[in-house]
């Protein structure tokens, strides 16, 4: 029997599968000692498990913490006031992915300077820049680009190809952000106990390993003791690795495993990462909203390239203080699983989808946005 | 990260470096830059994302996984079968 | 309410509906406005009355134009309220410099359509306005229409009633924001814009108990089903995977992560009917052209008032929102 395209997306939609495995681990889940705390670090997973309703499927000792893993949500204000300020340069277009134009600054969102006049377009593809350039040429395009490791290439290629064909009016503001530091940071509380997390298991962000491989998750299950699995994004993939987390338990296990093995393997994309890397070294530290600081987390772009970063060029007028988030803003335990989205006393009344103020509202697929909408039917 | 999608690879132009793909009827173009020459072919699955290859497809681990799917179906509906026989014999109104 | 008027605003979902609550309906205030219907039924219950402005880019677009839309828009929200379109007038502001060969193809498809309905134009309006003002051409239609079966209202929704879509939905939205966004994709993907007002005489001429109509227009089926539980107090649950999509828009929606629900419509309609009526309403939508995939996809309860509720087929429930903020792809 052969594949067809249908197949890669009914037969891991199936109902029949999803209440095959719900069975399962609620068989498996009466062996386990304690309860497990699953945390799902990628926006893509917390949107699966809402929209299919899979928290109504487990039994009362399996959970999930949502994590961090969505790059408009984690994206600290400071920057999105570069984007906004950018924005409102008189001979500046400032192009974006999707979601990043609702995200509130301190001064306001993309969208509203978008209103106050500034030139603000969205793309489905990095690629989409060229076209722009090439259509005003007196203007210079600044590309505000976010996203984790499964993004970071496209923008390489495009940064590629602007040297290339030696466009002279593209620019970069490079916001990526990569993911184990921050699964790092979310369970590593040093010596201090009141901040250990409750996270139990990660299901590993699977596209990003299909860049970068499986091979960045090792160390958890072997330093932190916490099992990882890379688990596709349609919801029989997350049944079958919660399913899979569930029996390293119950079997004494600790240890990395794909579910997704259609797509991931261990060592990733090879011509991938030698893109990422030809372009673009760690920046020490990059601020994620709601966590804080992260060292090693951020990318930037090497030395000889920095006449394409706008960080550079337009650092006279870019904002440097500091903004502190909301001081009711508990997304930080949120996202470390200490506390829950209706905890939050300012959650649905001034935190709203609307009108977000912390990281987990910002975007649909954050922790609280998710609660909002879903409500008590989770 | 979230919105990548499978597609199958209809043509492969060589000279720009991309390839004609199609999503459930959708057809796009989308750029063969990250993946090496040779690695895709036309018929492939692969995962798209924002305009790029990401990956091919392993067909033979999707139709694993497909079949382990179809297997525990079938374990769930042979169990569920036995215990509706089983409630059935046990049944105080059935006849003797 | 923010100090400056947003895109989001006109999207048909959360926001539009705060501007016109806190700021004309507050201003207006009266009893037929309040009712929120598609149409304002006038004149002792005789007339329908409704307006619609058009200002859809790109004008031509697979399935139809600006013109097209601009009498199909005003006709079907007459249509929704169980009324024959009769008279309407045509305003348009045209931008300087505005090609008259493309003015005309617009408005033959505006006579077309007229037809479609029986419908005339007896008054219109013209304005010219310098380049820049105005992006081509923006039309207002304004109709008045015959009301053949009276009581039809989203106000009045019971547990008597089953939810029927008389066609796949989220066509047009999918269409016009491919063409929009000059995101190249060749599929036979074209907008569903059609007069209904053949379907909805059909269903009255065959003497069927109808509750309540509404097209699917700005915010999709997401945003009909939401206002109809608020303003009849019920709880709508949806059968999720009874909802009809065809093969090309789900393609879409998985490529720019859309909700199919939350689409634009221009010629798809919910109706709400009383159950025994239910199949038969289904046989009827499906004589047309387009309906082969009319169907029954939800009930009314009490379980959650003035919510949707989408039901899935293995066992789990979500609420189905308003739909807010603007289309957009997300990335993540």
């Amino acid at each position: 029997m052969g594949l067809e395209l249908k197949n890669l997306y009914d037969d891991f939609r199936d109902g029949d599968t999803i209440k095959a495995y719900a069975k399962i681990i609620k068989e498996d889940a009466k062996k386990l000692k304690n309860p497990i705390n699953i945390m799902e670090v990628c926006g893509g997973h917390t949107h699966t498990i809402m929209k299919y309703g899979i928290p109504q499927l487990l039994p009362e000792n399996i959970k999930f913490i949502h994590g961090p893993g969505c790059p408009v949500c984690i994206m600290p204000k400071e920057r999105i006031d570069h984007a906004y300020v950018l924005s409102m340069q008189k001979d500046v277009i400032l192009v974006t992915l999707g979601d990043m134009i609702k995200v509130p600054g301190s001064k306001g969102s993309l969208q509203d300077a978008r209103a106050k006049g500034a030139d603000v377009r969205f793309v489905y593809s990095p690629m989409d820049c060229l076209k722009i350039a090439k259509e005003n040429p007196d203007k210079k395009i600044i590309f505000f680009a976010i996203g984790f490791e499964t993004t970071t290439p496209m923008t390489a290629v495009l940064l590629d190809t602007v040297i290339k064909k030696e466009i002279q009016n593209i620019y970069f503001h490079i916001n990526h952000v990569t993911v184990p530091e921050a699964m790092k940071a979310l369970v590593d509380s040093g010596d201090d106990d009141s901040a250990k997390s409750n996270i139990d298991a990660f299901l590993g962000p699977s596209h990003v390993s299909v860049i970068s491989g499986s091979k960045i998750y090792e160390e958890f299950p072997r330093y932190y003791n916490i099992p990882v699995v890379v688990a596709g994004f349609e919801p029989v993939d997350v049944m079958q690795s919660i399913s899979m987390v569930v029996k390293q338990f119950v079997e004494n296990r600790c240890e990395l495993e794909v579910q997704y093995k259609r797509l991931v393997n261990y060592d990733g994309n090879k011509k991938a990462q030698e893109m990422i890397d030809k372009y673009f070294q760690k920046a020490s530290v990059f601020k994620w909203r709601g966590i804080g600081n992260i060292a090693n987390s951020g990318l930037e772009l090497r030395e000889g390239y920095k006449n394409y970063d706008a960080e550079s060029v337009y650092k006279d007028i870019l904002p440097l203080e500091e903004i502190q988030d909301h001081k009711l803003c508990i997304c930080g335990d949120i996202l470390r699983g200490m506390a829950n989205p209706p905890e939050c006393t300012i959650f649905g009344t001034s935190c709203k989808p609307t009108s977000p103020i912390g990281s987990c509202m910002v975007s649909s697929e954050g922790a609280c946005a998710a609660y909002y909408k879903y409500g008590n039917l989770i | 990260m979230c919105l990548s999608i499978p597609s199958k690879v209809l043509k492969i132009d060589k000279e720009t470096d991309m390839a004609t793909v199609d999503t459930m009827g959708v057809q796009r173009e989308a750029s063969l830059s990250l993946m090496e020459q040779e690695d895709i072919k036309i018929g492939d699955y692969v995962l798209l994302h924002i305009g790029f290859v990401m990956n091919k497809i392993d067909e033979a681990d999707a139709l694993d996984s497909i079949e382990t799917y179809k297997e525990i179906i079938e374990a769930m509906n042979e169990e569920d079968r036995q215990s509706a026989i089983l409630e059935d014999d046990e049944c105080p109104k059935r006849g003797a | 309410m923010n100090t400056n008027i947003s895109l989001a605003c006109g999207n048909g979902g959360e926001e539009n509906n705060e501007l016109i609550s806190k700021v004309f309906y507050k201003a207006f205030k009266n009893e037929i406005l309040d009712r929120g219907e598609d149409a304002a039924i006038i004149h002792n219950g005789e007339l329908a009355f409704s307006t619609d402005s058009f200002t859809v880019s790109p004008l031509f677009f697979p399935g139809a134009n600006i013109g097209k839309l601009a009498i199909c828009g005003t006709c079907n929200d007459l249509a929704m309220m169980g009324a024959k379109p009769k008279y309407l007038t045509c305003s348009v502001i045209i931008e300087e410099g505005f090609e008259t060969s493309e003015l005309e193809k617009i408005v033959q498809s505006m006579k077309k359509e007229l037809e479609v309905n029986g419908a005339i134009v007896v008054s219109g309006d013209t304005k010219v306005v310098p380049r820049g003002s105005v992006d081509k051409i923006f039309i207002n239609t304004t109709g008045i229409g015959e009301v053949l079966k009276d009581g039809i209202s989203s106000n009045n929704i019971t547990e008597d009633d089953l939810i029927i879509v008389n066609r796949d939905i989220g066509c047009h939205g999918a269409t016009i924001f491919v063409a929009r966004e000059g995101i190249e994709m060749s599929s036979s993907l074209e907008s569903d814009c059609e007069s209904l007002f053949p379907q909805v005489k059909a269903l009255i001429d065959a003497g069927l108990k109808i509750t309540a109509m509404r097209d699917a227009t700005r915010g999709g089926l997401s945003a009909v089903l939401n206002e109809w539980s608020k303003q009849s107090n019920i709880c709508i649950e949806v059968q999720e995977d009874k909802i009809p999509i065809s093969d090309e828009v789900s393609g879409i929606c998985e490529m720019l992560g859309f909700e199919a629900m939350t689409l634009a419509n221009e010629g798809t309609f919910v109706l709400a009917i009383k159950k025994e009526d239910a199949d038969r309403a289904i046989e009827i939508l499906k004589t047309f052209t387009n309906g082969a995939r009319a169907t029954i996809i939800g009930k009314v309860t009490d379980s959650y008032p003035k919510k949707v509720i989408l039901n899935s087929s293995w066992g789990t429930k979500r609420f189905l929102d308003t739909p807010s903020g603007e289309l957009l792809p997300r990335i993540c």
